[in-house]
């Protein structure tokens, strides 16, 4: 008899009852509830952990199910946010130009409130007029859809391009370094029209939302991140279960055998691939809200990598595994070059936090690759395989 | 016409002085003017004393100049070098000196443009100076101002002229006199015709001096020299405004001119009939401002009709200065060749200046290349190797402030610390992920991480310097378009030892062969006695060794910081993946291929380099499909990933 979706991976319940069950602590917990345990700040960043998560669930499973190490899927994340950020700066400074404007002694037109919002936008880069493509930037609509359309559409580009000529391996993690890079640049000219380095700021301000207070909104952004994680955890745990879980799987482990067998495996890689990419664009759509800011800076090669550093110390290869990975990892992270963490006094030398973390981080991630390749997740494994002793 | 009554006073002053003349003599008969000269005034005094061919003449011309004549109460005109309160004086004609109080005389102080008046005439003396140093400030001072009256003393000294480099200069600047100063204008269009093969600035400067223009707005042509009549239309808002400016039509009104008119008459919540509410409709308020017009409340407005009816009506010319219909083609003519000899000039400029950037990836790239093709390993942390290799330049120079013994001393040791890392990399880390590719390159990122931020506690933020020693300063100059920096040839000649060592390493050595067998195939290769493991710690040694080289020399024209590294990983990445791995000459040819692709793209787009670099990043991912081994690839089952 064929057993149930649950039955095959009850890690997934398991990790939707953990996840409510901390949403619902930490709603508890929240300024909003009137306990204020949690300061909102600390709750944004829970908020934004969550969404780190979700980015570093599709980056597992674009590496550790389907074995494409893509060293560029924080570009993805970086376009979502991008994406909606523009309407909200674009609602936003319109709603603030249209109630400027209520007191001068003429109605404006519309092409006088067009321009003084772009001059508000982009003023900073010294031009007034909208670059093309903040020609949609007016509707919330369009804009959630090119949240999901345009990154999906450079993956597609993308991912056909190098997977039909065969790149794989190294070749393919350095093509993608070199897709983000060049992206990354792309943003910081300012003839691109996304304001250069300045990049898009206030976005924490959602229009039409102005009377809710802070502690609220970002405990209504938690709740649609814990929300996408968990619908995410399911959309790739039904994804990587099953037969197209055993394709992909084998597509990591031995393409060339896959493909012998009939399987057409660009197919799968570019579906992987750009679905994986969406979901991380969805995941920055609602990152970025919370972080308030967005810049080039953002999408550097370097945070691509630190994605991979993530699911590799999580566990690559199961779903939780990446979620603990991006959690543990981010948030010591932001402990230690916080300052928050306490220096070490050697005697000749005092180790501070700020500078030295980077150092362990790196250091750890060679010791995770060299004797601990599962990551944290292989400690489960000891759990189950004692379990499996004691019977 | 000066010219004329000038030597008719001088044909008087020579027939009435008959007896021998001296230079006091001269002065007193223009005293006045000498005393308190203006710039018009003191060139008729100039021209005698200059006719007078009096061989003081020189000297006491440049001490006027220097404000070291003074006059005595008599009138008389001495030479003086103040001390205290005294003046030590010399006499103008026989160089007798003396002395005497201040009190008694009174300072000559010409001012700028008497002084100038007094250069002027003082080039023609030292045009032909019996010392080279003042020939050839006269002829610098010349270059710097050009004015009508130095042509002829410069035509007159250049046949005398001894010294070849500055015969050549004279005949090039009595050219750029001619053309915009000789009398006849055949003279001045051979000049011109002349400076057609002449591509220093100075050249296009003169070309585009003669060709200056200004624009001019009327109702019909005017006479005289007109360089283009303009389409207004192209640009009708530029050409309207045009107008405005020269006063033959209306200021057009502005939206907010609009604006403000509308503001100003509003009655009783309507403005020209229509109610104010209204008003955010842009139809409605043109309405109703033409209502106001017509009650004659503001100006007419002026309609895209009316400014269409303007510009038509009216002639958009430039004109030139130069009334000369014959030598303004003349030089337009020899302006365009002039452009395009520059033209081609900067394509040699951007070939130097693309072939030291290769110079440069291929010495980045060239070690990463060689682990790659021998171990299929991509190091990450390839930059901060480079890194390392550059730190330790700086530290050598901290104890050697000789530069160029630090430099001597800094190569060969930033190839030993490399060396020793890259060893120690291999044997600690990358052994043990044989056979995995890309967990290789996640495990060199940790290292390249942790290297990085090291790097940045010992070091500090801020750049490092490394100085390069004097005699590589400095710059190769062709002409004005072409130059190139001696430290980039250094780099370039660099690459160039560099590649000469690998090849001979690679194919004459026992090591080279032996590496060369790895990268073919391992299997084999071990089959026929050759240690793997030792073959791969010496690659990676030799490969990580040759980027800490490379550092030194990229620190050298380059930022010493510790975040060089990731500058060059990508490009290196890009080099080695387009040119193939497992050869030599396919490093070059990526390293030739991207920096020539970069800087071809920034030439098309000088102000946006960024742009060339993304843009050479899509050429490369591009590339890729079409040649996904790379340019040079390796052949065979073994070379397969």
């Amino acid at each position: 008899m064929e057993r149930s979706f649950i039955a095959k991976n009850p890690s997934v319940l398991w990790f939707l009852l953990g996840l409510s069950l901390f949403t619902i602590v930490v709603t508890i917990l929240s300024e909003a509830s009137g306990t204020a345990l949690i300061s909102t700040s600390f709750l944004k960043t829970l908020g934004k952990t969550l969404c780190l998560c979700l980015v570093a669930i599709a980056m597992d499973v674009v590496w550790g199910y389907c074995g494409i190490l893509s060293l560029g899927h924080f570009a993805f994340f970086g376009i979502g946010g991008y994406a909606i950020g523009m309407w909200l700066m674009y609602a936003r400074t319109e709603d603030i130009i249209v109630s400027s404007l209520e007191n001068s002694v003429l109605p404006p037109t519309p092409d006088e409130i067009t321009n003084a919002i772009g001059t508000q936008i982009f003023g900073v880069v010294g031009g007034s007029d909208f670059p093309m493509i903040w020609a949609f930037s007016h509707s919330l609509t369009l804009q959630l859809l090119a949240v999901v359309l345009v990154p999906g559409l450079l993956a597609l580009v993308f991912g056909w391009l190098a997977f039909r000529s065969r790149v794989t391996g190294v070749y393919l993690s350095i093509l993608t370094q070199a897709m983000t890079l060049a992206l990354s640049l792309y943003f910081f000219q300012n003839d691109t029209g996304l304001r250069g380095n300045n990049g898009l700021s206030g976005l924490q301000n959602i229009p039409g939302l102005e009377a809710v207070s802070q502690a609220t909104l970002s405990l209504w952004f938690f709740w649609a991140s814990a929300t996408a994680l968990g619908a995410g955890y399911l959309l790739f745990a039904w994804m990587t279960s099953g037969k197209f879980g055993s394709v992909i799987r084998a597509i990591r482990d031995n393409e060339a055998r896959v493909r012998f067998l009939g399987y057409h495996v660009e197919s799968y890689k570019l579906f992987v691939f750009t679905i994986t990419a969406i979901v991380a664009a969805i995941a920055g759509a609602l990152y970025y809200p919370q972080a308030g800011i967005i810049n080039p800076a953002e999408i550097a090669p370097i945070a691509s990598i630190y994605l991979a550093v993530w699911v590799a110390i999580g566990g690559r290869g199961r779903l939780y595994g990446a979620v603990i990975g991006a959690a543990i990892v981010s948030l010591m992270s932001s402990w230690f070059t916080g300052g928050k963490a306490p220096d070490i006094n050697l005697g000749f030398y005092v180790i501070q936090w700020t500078d030295w973390w980077l150092v362990l981080l790196g250091l750890t991630f060679v010791a995770v690759t060299l004797f601990f390749p599962k990551g944290i997740g292989g400690l489960f494994d000891l759990l189950q395989t004692r379990k499996g002793d004691k019977a | 016409m000066r010219h004329t009554i000038l030597a008719l006073m001088m044909l008087l002053g020579t027939a009435l002085a008959a007896s021998a003349q001296t230079l006091q003599s001269i002065l007193q008969t223009h005293g006045e003017e000498i005393a308190s000269p203006s710039r018009n005034s003191v060139s008729v005094a100039l021209d005698d004393l200059v006719a007078s061919g009096l061989p003081q003449t020189t000297d006491f011309l440049e001490q006027w100049a220097e404000k070291n004549v003074w006059q005595r109460g008599d009138g008389i005109f001495f030479i003086g070098v103040e001390a205290d309160d005294s003046l030590t004086l010399t006499d103008i004609d026989t160089g007798v000196q003396s002395t005497a109080p201040v009190d008694d005389f009174t300072q000559l102080k010409p001012n700028g443009g008497v002084r100038r008046v007094i250069g002027t005439a003082l080039v023609q003396f030292q045009l032909i100076d019996p010392e080279l140093t003042r020939r050839e400030t006269a002829v610098a001072s010349i270059a710097r101002r050009p004015e009508a009256a130095q042509l002829a003393p410069l035509l007159a000294s250049i046949d005398g002229e001894v010294d070849a480099t500055l015969k050549a200069r004279k005949i090039q600047l009595a050219n750029f006199l001619s053309a915009r100063f000789a009398e006849n204008p055949a003279d001045r269009i051979a000049a011109i015709n002349s400076l057609a093969t002449d591509t220093s600035v100075e050249a296009r400067a003169v070309l585009n001096q003669i060709l200056t223009k200004t624009g001019g707005v009327a109702a019909t042509a005017p006479d005289g020299n007109i360089a283009t009549i303009r389409d207004p239309f192209i640009n009708p808002d530029l050409s309207y405004a045009a107008l405005v400016d020269a006063n033959l039509a209306p200021a057009r009104q502005t939206a907010a001119d609009i604006k403000q008119a509308l503001e100003s008459n509003i009655v009783e919540g309507r403005i020209g009939g229509l109610p104010l509410v209204q008003m955010d409709d842009p139809a409605n308020r043109v309405a109703a401002y033409a209502a106001l017009a017509a009650s004659g409340a503001v100006p007419t407005l002026i309609t895209d009709e009316v400014r269409e009816a303007a510009l038509t009506a009216h002639v958009f010319y430039t004109l030139y200065s130069e009334q000369n219909p014959d030598i303004t083609t003349a030089a337009t003519a020899a302006l365009a060749s002039v452009e395009t000899r520059v033209a081609s000039a900067q394509a040699v400029d951007l070939t130097l200046d693309a072939l030291s950037l290769a110079s440069i990836f291929f010495l980045a790239a060239i070690g990463l290349a060689i682990t790659f093709g021998v171990m299929g390993v991509i190091n990450m942390a390839h930059g901060e190797f480079i890194m390392m290799g550059a730190y330790t330049g700086y530290v050598v120079q901290l104890f050697i402030p000789n530069y160029t013994v630090s430099i001597i001393v800094a190569l060969p040791l930033a190839f030993a610390v490399t060396f020793a890392a890259g060893v120690a990399m291999e044997r600690l880390v990358i052994r043990r992920l044989y056979h995995r590719p890309l967990e290789t390159l996640l495990a060199t990122f940790g290292i390249s991480i942790a290297l990085q931020q090291i790097a940045k506690n010992i070091f500090g933020t801020q750049a490092r310097p490394l100085t390069s020693p004097d005699w590589l300063a400095g710059a190769w100059v062709v002409n004005d378009v072409i130059q190139i920096s001696f430290i980039r040839i250094a780099i370039f000649a660099m690459a160039l030892i560099f590649l000469a060592l690998i090849l001979y390493i690679l194919k004459r050595t026992r090591l080279g062969l032996e590496v060369r067998a790895v990268t073919q195939n391992p299997g084999m290769a071990s089959s026929m006695g050759i240690n793997p493991n030792r073959i791969n710690m010496m690659t990676f040694g030799l490969g990580s060794g040759i980027a800490g080289i490379a550092g030194v020399a990229i620190g050298l024209y380059a930022k010493v910081t510790s975040e060089m590294g990731s500058d060059y990983i990508v490009q290196s990445f890009m080099t080695v993946v387009v040119g193939g791995v497992g050869n030599v000459w396919g490093t070059l040819a990526g390293a030739a291929m991207i920096g020539f692709g970069q800087k071809g793209i920034e030439w098309l787009n000088p102000s946006n380099t960024l742009a060339a670099q993304t843009d050479m990043i899509l050429f490369v991912i591009l590339f890729i499909q079409f040649r996904p081994k790379g340019i040079v690839a390796l052949k065979g089952r073994a070379a397969g990933d």
